[in-house]
This record gives C-alpha cells, sequence and structure tokens, in this order.
C-alpha cells in the first residue's frame, strides 16, 4: 500500500508545485522536498528559455506590486473626510471589519461591497478596527496610524504583517487597549520586542506565531515586559 | 500426467521467470544504449567539449564592462543596482572580483548588523533611511524565482543613544536634524529614562535619544547571500582572486591655470587566482574599488597618492585597516526582551542577543589604544578593562556577567573623517570608490550602491545627493564628519 501511494505523490504534486512557485510567497514555512522532486517543468522551462524567466519574473513581481496596490495610501479621502473615515475606508477596502465610537460595527458583505453610510460619522474616532485576515502590510498601516482613539486592533492571520509592521504601530501606543496578532505567519519574537512601547494594552494575544521560535518563553518575557496586560498565547507558563 | 503437469508449470514458471529478467535486461541494455548513443552524437557534432591543452574555465572573462574589486555586501550592492538600473536586459557585464567566498575576514559577517539612522550628517540619515526601506521590502527587491525568501531575522528594537551634559546640545541638534529628515527618533529626560528602562543607572546622562522606527539590528549574513544569489540570478559573473595590477593608459593635459596634470584610465585589471601564479588580465571600462579594509591598498595599485605631497596626485585614499572586538556575555540578572542597543556616554555599546539574556557589546579604543590589525586574534583584558566598567556603571546588573565568546572584526576605517567615500577619483578617472565606511558600511551598503550606480550610469547622484561624499575632500582638506561616532 505504500508504494503506490509514494508514486502517487512523485507524479501529483509536480504541477500542483509548479503553480505554487509562481503563486505562493509564504514558502517559508513550507517544507523543504527533495531537490530532485521540486522541479518542476516550468523551472526547467525557466532554466532554459529566457522568456519563460522573464515571464515568471514578471508575474513574481506583479504579485508584489498587486499588494502594494491594496496598500495604496487613501490621501485624497483623508483630505476630503478626514483621518477616521479614511482609516474605516482602507479596511473596509480591504474587507475588515471597523466600529466607530458608540456605533455598531460595519463590515463588508460577502462579495466586498459596503454601504458609505459612514461618510457622516466624520467627527467620530474609530474605536476598534478588525482586520484579521487582511492582505495589510506597512505601507497598509499608514491609514490606521492617524487613529488617535483606536482601542482595539485585530490583525489575526495577515499574511504581510512582519515585525517591521510592530514597531511601526507606536503612534498607537497611547490608546491601545487590546491587540490581537494570532495566527500572522511572519511575526516573530523579534518583533514582540517591540510591544514594550504599549504600556496601556490590557489584552494581547500571540497564540499561534508560526515564526516564534521559543513560544512558552517568549510568552513569559512578555508577560514581564507588560505587567498590566493579560497574554494570550502558548499555554504551558 | 503428474510428471506433465509439473514439466508444464515448472516451464511456465522459467518462461515467467525468462520474462521477467528479459524485461529488466532490456531496460538496462536500454540505459547503456542511450547513453552510447549520446556520446557517439557528442562525438560527431561540434561545439562540444574540446580537449584543449590548457582549461581556461576557472579564469574570470577577458573583458568586463565593470570590474568590481570586493565581494562584500558594498560590492555586490553595486553591482545589484547595476543591473537593476540598466536601460536593457544584460546591457553591462559585471564582474565581481573577491578574494576570499569564505568571508572569512570580511567585515560584513563579522559585524554587529546594526542599523540606525541617529546620525547628524543628514546624507548619512537618508543613507540609513534608503536603506531601511531597502531592507523592510527585501523580498520585493531580493526576490529570485524558486528560491525561498529571505529572512532577515531583523530586530526593531531600536538604538537608545545616551548624552552626558557636554553631548547634550549636539545630541539635541542631531534629533532636529534626524526628524527633519523623516526619522523617528524621540529625545528622553533621565526621568522618563528610568521609567522606561528601569535597569538603566542614569547617572551622568543629561539626555538620551531613542529610535522607535527603522533601527535595529540584522543577519548581515543573510543580506550577503540574498544579494549574492539574486546579483548570480542578475547575470553579473563572480571570480574569486586577487586583483595585483592595473595596466592603465595616462593623458597630459594642462588646466585653466596652466598646471600639468595626468589623467590616468585604466585598461586592464590583472585578476591573479586563488593559491596559483596565473593571472588574468581583464579589459574593462570602469573598476569599482570596494574593498573595504583593503581599498587603500588597491588605490595605491592603481597610482593613486604616488605624487608629491600636497597635490592631488599625492592625496592618498586614507582608509586604513581597524581592528574592532565584540563579545558576547551572559548575565541571567540582565535587562529583559525590550532592550535596545544601548550606546553609553563612554562609547561602550550593548545590545541583547537571543532570548536567553545573553548580550552583545564591546567599545571602539582611543586613537593610541588601536589594537595591532594583522590578526583577527581578541584581547580579552581589553573587555575587563575598558568596557566592563562602563558597563557595569551603566547597567548594574551587568556587574554579574561572565564572558561566553568574543571575536574580532575589521573596520574600513576612514582616518580623516571617519565617513564613507564615494564617487570617481578626480585624476584615474574610471576608478570609482565605495567604501571606508568605519562601521557603517552594512546599514548604508543598499543606499551606498545606488548611488555609484547612478554615478556610473547617469554621470550624476540622482536619489540622493553624496557629493559631500567625493575624494577630492580629501585635498582640500574639507572634513565631513559625525558629531558622535560610534
Amino acid at each position: 500500500m505504500a508504494a503506490p501511494r509514494a508514486s502517487l505523490c512523485l507524479v501529483a504534486p509536480v504541477w500542483n508545485r509548479g503553480t505554487r512557485g509562481v503563486r505562493g510567497l509564504n514558502r517559508m514555512v513550507a517544507p523543504q522536498g527533495n531537490q530532485r522532486k521540486r522541479r518542476t517543468l516550468v523551472q526547467f522551462l525557466a532554466d532554459h528559455f529566457y522568456d519563460v524567466q522573464a515571464l515568471r519574473e514578471y508575474f513574481l513581481h506583479k504579485q508584489a506590486l498587486k499588494v502594494h496596490q491594496e496598500n495604496r495610501s487613501v490621501n485624497s479621502i483623508k483630505n476630503r473626510y478626514g483621518p477616521y473615515i479614511a482609516g474605516a475606508f482602507s479596511v473596509l477596502n480591504q474587507g475588515g471589519a471597523v466600529k466607530f465610537q458608540g456605533q455598531e460595527w460595519i463590515r463588508p458583505n460577502g462579495r466586498g461591497h459596503f454601504s458609505l453610510d459612514f461618510l457622516k460619522f466624520q467627527a467620530v474616532p474609530v474605536e476598534a478596527v478588525d482586520a484579521s485576515g487582511c492582505t495589510l502590510n506597512y505601507s497598509g498601516l499608514d491609514n490606521l496610524l492617524p487613529l488617535k482613539e483606536l482601542q482595539s486592533l485585530w490583525l489575526q492571520r495577515c499574511p504581510h504583517v512582519d515585525d517591521w509592521c510592530l514597531s511601526h504601530l507606536h503612534p498607537l501606543a497611547d490608546s491601545l487597549q487590546e491587540l490581537s496578532l494570532a495566527g500572522c505567519p511572519r511575526i516573530s519574537e523579534r518583533g514582540l520586542a517591540c510591544l514594550h512601547h504599549f504600556q496601556k494594552l490590557r489584552k494581547l494575544d500571540i497564540s499561534d506565531l508560526p515564526s516564534v521560535s521559543n513560544p512558552g518563553l517568549t510568552r513569559i518575557l512578555v508577560e514581564e515586559m507588560l505587567p498590566n496586560c493579560e497574554v494570550l498565547g502558548a499555554d504551558w507558563a | 500426467m503428474l510428471r506433465k503437469a509439473l514439466q508444464l508449470s515448472s516451464c511456465r514458471r522459467l518462461s515467467a521467470r525468462g520474462l521477467s529478467t528479459r524485461r529488466g535486461g532490456s531496460t538496462l541494455d536500454w540505459g547503456g544504449k542511450v547513453s552510447e548513443i549520446k556520446k557517439k552524437i557528442r562525438s560527431v557534432l561540434p561545439g562540444g567539449t574540446w580537449d584543449l591543452p590548457y582549461d581556461t574555465s576557472h579564469l574570470p572573462p577577458e573583458h568586463a564592462d565593470v570590474v568590481i574589486v570586493g565581494g562584500g555586501v558594498i560590492g555586490l550592492s553595486v553591482a545589484y543596482w547595476l543591473k537593476r538600473l540598466e536601460t536593457q536586459r544584460g546591457a553591462i557585464r559585471v564582474l565581481v572580483v573577491e578574494r576570499d567566498h569564505t568571508y572569512r575576514q570580511a567585515s560584513t559577517g563579522l559585524s554587529v548588523g546594526g542599523i540606525r539612522q541617529q546620525f547628524s550628517c543628514p546624507e548619512n540619515i537618508r543613507l540609513s533611511l534608503f536603506s531601511a526601506s531597502f531592507l523592510r521590502n527585501i523580498n520585493d527587491y531580493l526576490a529570485v524565482v524558486d528560491d525561498p525568501p529571505l529572512d532577515l531575522q531583523f530586530n526593531p528594537s531600536g538604538y537608545l543613544l545616551l548624552a552626558s551634559e557636554k553631548g547634550a546640545a549636539v545630541m539635541e541638534s542631531n534629533v532636529k536634524v534626524q526628524r527633519q529628515e523623516g526619522a523617528k527618533v524621540c529625545l528622553l529626560s533621565p526621568e522618563q529614562l528610568r521609567s522606561k528602562f528601569p535597569w538603566i543607572n542614569t547617572e551622568g546622562v543629561a539626555l538620551a535619544s531613542y529610535g522607535l522606527e527603522n533601527e535595529g539590528w540584522f543577519d548581515p549574513w543573510c543580506l550577503l547571500q540574498g544579494l549574492r544569489r539574486k546579483v548570480q540570478s542578475m547575470g553579473v559573473l563572480f571570480c574569486q582572486g586577487e586583483v595585483t595590477r592595473f595596466i592603465s593608459s595616462s593623458a597630459h593635459m594642462e588646466n585653466a591655470s596652466g598646471e600639468e596634470v595626468t589623467l590616468k584610465r585604466i585598461r586592464e585589471v590583472h585578476v591573479k587566482m586563488d593559491h596559483s601564479l596565473e593571472y588574468q588580465p581583464v579589459e574593462c571600462a570602469v573598476v569599482i574599488n570596494a574593498a573595504g579594509a583593503w581599498s587603500g591598498q588597491i588605490a595605491e595599485l592603481a597610482g593613486i597618492g604616488n605624487g608629491p605631497p600636497g597635490t592631488l596626485q599625492g592625496t592618498k585614499l586614507p582608509v586604513e585597516l581597524r581592528k574592532r572586538y565584540v563579545y558576547l556575555w551572559h548575565c541571567p540578572q540582565g535587562p529583559g526582551l525590550e532592550t535596545p542597543l544601548v550606546a553609553d556616554t563612554s562609547g561602550a555599546y550593548f545590545r541583547r542577543e537571543g532570548l536567553g539574556n545573553s548580550y552583545l557589546g564591546g567599545c571602539s579604543p582611543t586613537e593610541e589604544e588601536e589594537p595591532d590589525p594583522g590578526n583577527l586574534e581578541v584581547d580579552h583584558d581589553f573587555f575587563q578593562e575598558k568596557v566592563w566598567p562602563h558597563l557595569a556603571q551603566r547597567v548594574p546588573a551587568f556587574e554579574t556577567l561572565k564572558v561566553r565568546s568574543a571575536w574580532a572584526g575589521y573596520y574600513d576605517y576612514n582616518t580623516f573623517d571617519q565617513n564613507g567615500v564615494v564617487g570617481p577619483h578626480p585624476l584615474v578617472v574610471n576608478m570609482y570608490f565605495a567604501t571606508g565606511f568605519s562601521g557603517h558600511g552594512l546599514q548604508q551598503a543598499p543606499a551606498v550602491g545606488r548611488a555609484v550606480a547612478e554615478i556610473v550610469l547617469e554621470g550624476s547622484f540622482q536619489t540622493i545627493n553624496l557629493s559631500p561624499f567625493l575624494f577630492s575632500r580629501f585635498y582640500f582638506g574639507e572634513k565631513f564628519q559625525e558629531a558622535t561616532i560610534i
């Protein structure tokens, strides 16, 4: 029974890997396969033809460009409606949710559409942002930084949030009380170290971070660093 | 009947076995035949491997447009930007000559890997800011198809510089410049410092500046390997060897005031191969001197500084080898996860290394105490006498530290003003410098590479104006100095 499965594995993933090689950026986590097994038709073609190679490089570049495009700054909205609306718009545009002070949560529907009713809350500060699973990156966070009254920020499972982003969040240190970073694949203990700016933090979720090398120790050290904060994470403290 | 049946079955068994072996045999034979046929075709077709009397495949090419001397992080960065800014794919042929591909003595791998924006010269701040954005988007810049993304191991913990009462005014004006350039730096009073970092003894500290963003430390080896990988995929040629000679032509000219000037142009670079006497002359258009701590010797080879003293011909490249020690110690009661890179008023510095209460640090020796740079041996007494007292005074917990290991690395120390040298030499017109950064070469390498590539390709600095870093300042005696040096 073992033999046919092995032979299946040899054949089947060749095509899967080929497409993933172009699309998947986060292969850092992927296990290192056999060198011979990982050679695919696309790779072979890229090695032998400059055109294929250039095309693959173009796709890779395009992919990075798309993330940049989604995180471009919303300066025109900011000038017209103020920082709160601009921040909320950028989050909603990416599929996240926002909560203005004293209002209900605003979420886009299944197709990513949302009503523009919130444009009337120009003077109402944003209280909470749920950007879970968004393609938010370092430059996209720029739109959130003017939200001076932001109390809760959820950044769960954001594939592009990394250690640089955590150091970028320091302007929110005076207001932020709740921060969730659970499941972000690129956050490591190095980025968590700069959360010491957030002395007002009451709740911090750092569970399920695959890049953190020692989750238990990291949690203890973060608890030491933020004595007033409840840290959720690996449960062996 | 029984015999017949037995015979039949055995026959069948035999025939079955025969079949299977024949099948196995046939595949084996087929493989052998294919390789035989391949061999025949290869011997018949032209363009196969020639049985040359002398194999030159290990030598560098005979022609290259740009020869970069030194394959450290600066040299590779120059190569990267040259290939990236070229107008047409494959337009420039770049050769990187590196003496040691293991980078055993190279300053890149032995550095502490810090990046900061807390400089006093606006040019240095701009270089550093660009480098930070390069490192932040390193997987966009240095992405190679089919290779895993780079993990730079960046620690965004910031730099904390401490100033005594004497240095407070300088620090304040520096921070003003840094903020104008867009760096996120804040000033802390001793009181704020104590509440933020309770483990610091603020005695003798009047002011502290603390970088909030884009400052910290990273893995230099990762940057080096990432650049190498990318540059190789872009078609840059590598060669392990040493530059021993420049063949140049010279033209005698007169300047406006009637003095005679000799302009030199390097035609050929002789690259001596590793562990042999064999060398290859490489014809080239541009030579980039990125040899780091050894760039003074390369400049001498090109005849820079050979003239009478006081003239432009006689102005040497003032870049020297300097040895700096880095110590790694363990201290169970030491400062915690929030520890930034702390630079004390005395010049001693330290940072956290990993999670296990280990720390890295050192101190720059004074001019009189410069150790002999002939080898990379570590002087452990230096830590006991010059570093530890300052550390223990600043962080009382370090009284009980235990040194685990130590290493030494080289600075490409610019004895004139401790700043980089970028751009062409005024007399040897096709030698460009990218050296002399005196300890902050690693963090500025991405930006310096772009500046050098711009001046080679466009003839002027485009994005960051580095004209204060030109060589001519050594002749005019205009120092371009940092107010504080780490």
